[in-house]
């Protein structure tokens, strides 16, 4: 700021107090979580029952983390949402580009139309059932195309890009080229792609959320656990306590051995949570920048 | 030449310019084959399918054969003891959730605004955006850790209280943890709007704020809330025309038998009755999710137009 001679106040002294103290609690508020996973995946299972984990790992072993390798299916959750996150990224861009595209320019007949058949499935879903009968009519449960094909269109994403396209490819741009005579395709591939880069990373970060991400629909559609995504995997190690062949020979135990046991199995749990979050996690730096520019884009209205 | 034939001419000429943009726009239409494809299969043809809210579906007859049951499904989800509970759930959940996520997310705004140290402003923004990127299933386990008997929350919370609860086991808690470990996800992604909005203030406004003397709290409440009030206004109504779409896949995972009388919102509901349930309910549920879909409908093109009413900040 200009003002360099100004000294502060009491009354800003307090202010930037609070300010500082107010950032630093929500620093805290949502770091120490994060910490208590981490700290926790790495700590002994019985110091997690008994609630002994404050920050720091306690009798530090890598327990839980062996005891995933135990679980095959992990790895094929891992694999199949890559698989499904890829293709599904893949195939979201493309229809977007060729959807966003076309509405995006004004001398396009029927436009007015086909945006607002676009903008209808934001407002009205026909809901659970309808969905699933027509998935059923299409031969699509329990096939990986499931996963990929019907969420292939996202109203809000493409209006966004028809709107960033609106504002940011610039007329004389096509105009120039069409005198040059370059078909609309060529200038899709060409000169469109390439200058819209940061709302294709945009776009790409918040489809590939949305893959790696959901659960619900592999959970109504998906029957072979050999197709499962991983956060359907989770899901049952995590939330359903399921019983494993490895935990169904346990039943003759001592007392101590079951302790151990259910020790172990939350040290799992914590491990799992880190396991699959470190991809997003590790991509995280590199994708913050677009998440403000996402959200700014996102904002101007269509 | 008369006005006539001049109009019928320009009428000509008209009809020809649209043609020839039909005929060198080929290829825009071209590329909308393949999305309109997708868009018609799979948003409007499950469309054709709301009909069996109004018909006794049956597998063998399809959506077509099956026999019309008018409203006779609508008139069960009005008489069933769920009903209204999970209408209230709904609403209850959606309206706490709005309450205290907006408020939330312009205080952060504002504190990161305000704050004097770069670098730890970064630090802070990098830390407080980061758990948008968990996932749901991950969210609910390490809610479930956390509240379980011996977890930190649990430890913490009876400490402070001098009680003993269990806090997962609890209906009246269920709103506030679904609601605050909510907003302990996403206040620094809600935020990044507010945030881009307060760095696009003017500077002049502040400078001449300080030359009259005003201190960094009137400044605050006096330039900076004023600007972030369109964007929240237009967040805050297009927010309403959602409450009914509460995110039913975080509150399917966290529910269970004990907190179920305040949990079961409309969506789990429909998704229990019409494929958990051991005769699933095709029709019914069909029937309850379009109650919802349509309500929802409503509501969004009311708020939509009252959005563009106060500041043309309507979706569309």
């Amino acid at each position: 700021m200009a003002v360099d001679f100004y000294k502060p106040s009491l009354s800003d002294r307090i202010f930037n107090i609070v300010v500082f103290l107010l950032a630093t609690f929500s620093l805290v508020i949502v770091l120490y979580p994060l910490i208590l996973v981490v700290s926790s995946s790495f700590s002994d299972g019985n110091s997690i029952v008994m609630g002994k984990v404050l920050l720091l790992p306690v009798n530090a072993n890598l327990g839980g983390y062996k005891e995933i390798f135990g679980y095959q299916s992990v790895f094929i959750g891992y694999a199949n949402a890559i698989l499904y996150m890829v293709v599904g990224t893949l195939l979201n861009l493309t229809v977007s580009i060729l959807m966003a595209y076309p509405l995006s320019r004004l001398d396009l007949k029927g436009r007015k139309f086909l945006t607002l058949l676009l903008i209808f499935t934001m407002l009205f879903n026909a809901g659970l059932i309808p969905n699933y009968l027509l998935m059923r009519d299409l031969n699509l449960i329990n096939s990986r195309l499931v996963m990929i094909l019907p969420k292939a269109i996202n109203a809000y994403n493409i209006i966004v890009m028809i709107t960033y396209f609106r504002g940011n490819v610039a007329r004389e741009l096509l105009e120039a080229t069409k005198i040059d005579g370059c078909s609309d395709f060529r200038f899709v591939t060409a000169i469109l792609i390439p200058i819209s880069k940061p709302i294709i990373a945009v776009m790409t970060l918040f489809f590939a959320m949305g893959h790696w991400n959901s659960y619900f629909d592999a959970m109504i559609y998906l029957n072979s656990s050999s197709k499962f995504p991983l956060q359907l995997v989770l899901k049952e190690i995590l939330l359903q306590n399921q019983i494993t062949p490895d935990m169904m020979s346990t039943m003759n135990l001592t007392a101590e051995e079951m302790a151990m046991r259910m020790g172990l199995s939350q040290q799992l749990k914590y491990a799992l949570i880190v396991v699959s979050s470190v991809p997003l996690m590790i991509l995280y730096p590199f994708i913050q920048k677009y998440f403000v520019k996402g959200v700014m884009i996102g904002s101007i209205k269509g | 030449m008369s006005v006539a034939t001049r109009t019928k001419n320009r009428n000509q000429e008209q009809r020809r310019k649209q043609i020839h943009q039909l005929l060198t726009n080929w290829q825009l239409y071209a590329m909308l084959l393949i999305p309109l494809a997708f868009l018609i299969l799979f948003s409007y043809v499950p469309m054709y399918g709301v009909q069996i809210a109004f018909k006794d579906f049956n597998a063998v007859d399809g959506i077509t054969g099956s026999e019309w049951a008018g409203l006779k499904y609508f008139e069960k989800f009005f008489t069933d003891y769920q009903c209204l509970r999970v209408i209230w759930n709904t609403l209850r959940i959606s309206v706490y959730s709005l309450l205290a996520s907006f408020p939330t997310a312009i205080i952060f705004a504002l504190c990161i605004n305000y704050l004097q140290f770069n670098r730890y402003r970064k630090v802070v923004q990098t830390v407080v955006y980061a758990p948008y990127l968990i996932s749901t299933v991950v969210m609910v386990t390490i809610i479930l850790q956390f509240f379980s008997s011996n977890g930190i929350m649990t430890n913490l919370l009876n400490a402070l209280t001098g009680s003993e609860q269990d806090y997962m086991a609890s209906a009246p808690l269920f709103d506030d943890i679904y609601v605050w470990t909510g907003i302990w996800q996403s206040t620094g992604f809600n935020s990044i709007i507010y945030i881009a909005t307060l760095v696009g203030v003017d500077p002049e406004m502040h400078e001449a704020a300080i030359v009259d003397g005003a201190s960094k709290w009137k400044r605050m409440v006096y330039i900076d809330l004023p600007s972030l009030m369109p964007t929240a206004v237009k967040l805050l109504i297009l927010n309403v025309g959602q409450v009914l779409n509460i995110g039913y896949e975080k509150v399917l995972l966290m529910q269970n038998p004990l907190n179920l009388s305040s949990s079961e919102v409309i969506s789990t509901y429909v998704y229990k009755v019409g494929l958990t349930s051991t005769i699933p309910q095709y029709s019914y549920s069909t029937a309850i999710g379009l109650f919802q879909s349509a309500i929802g409908m409503v509501l969004l093109i009311a708020v939509n137009a009252i959005a563009n009413r106060i500041n043309d900040s309507g979706l569309w």
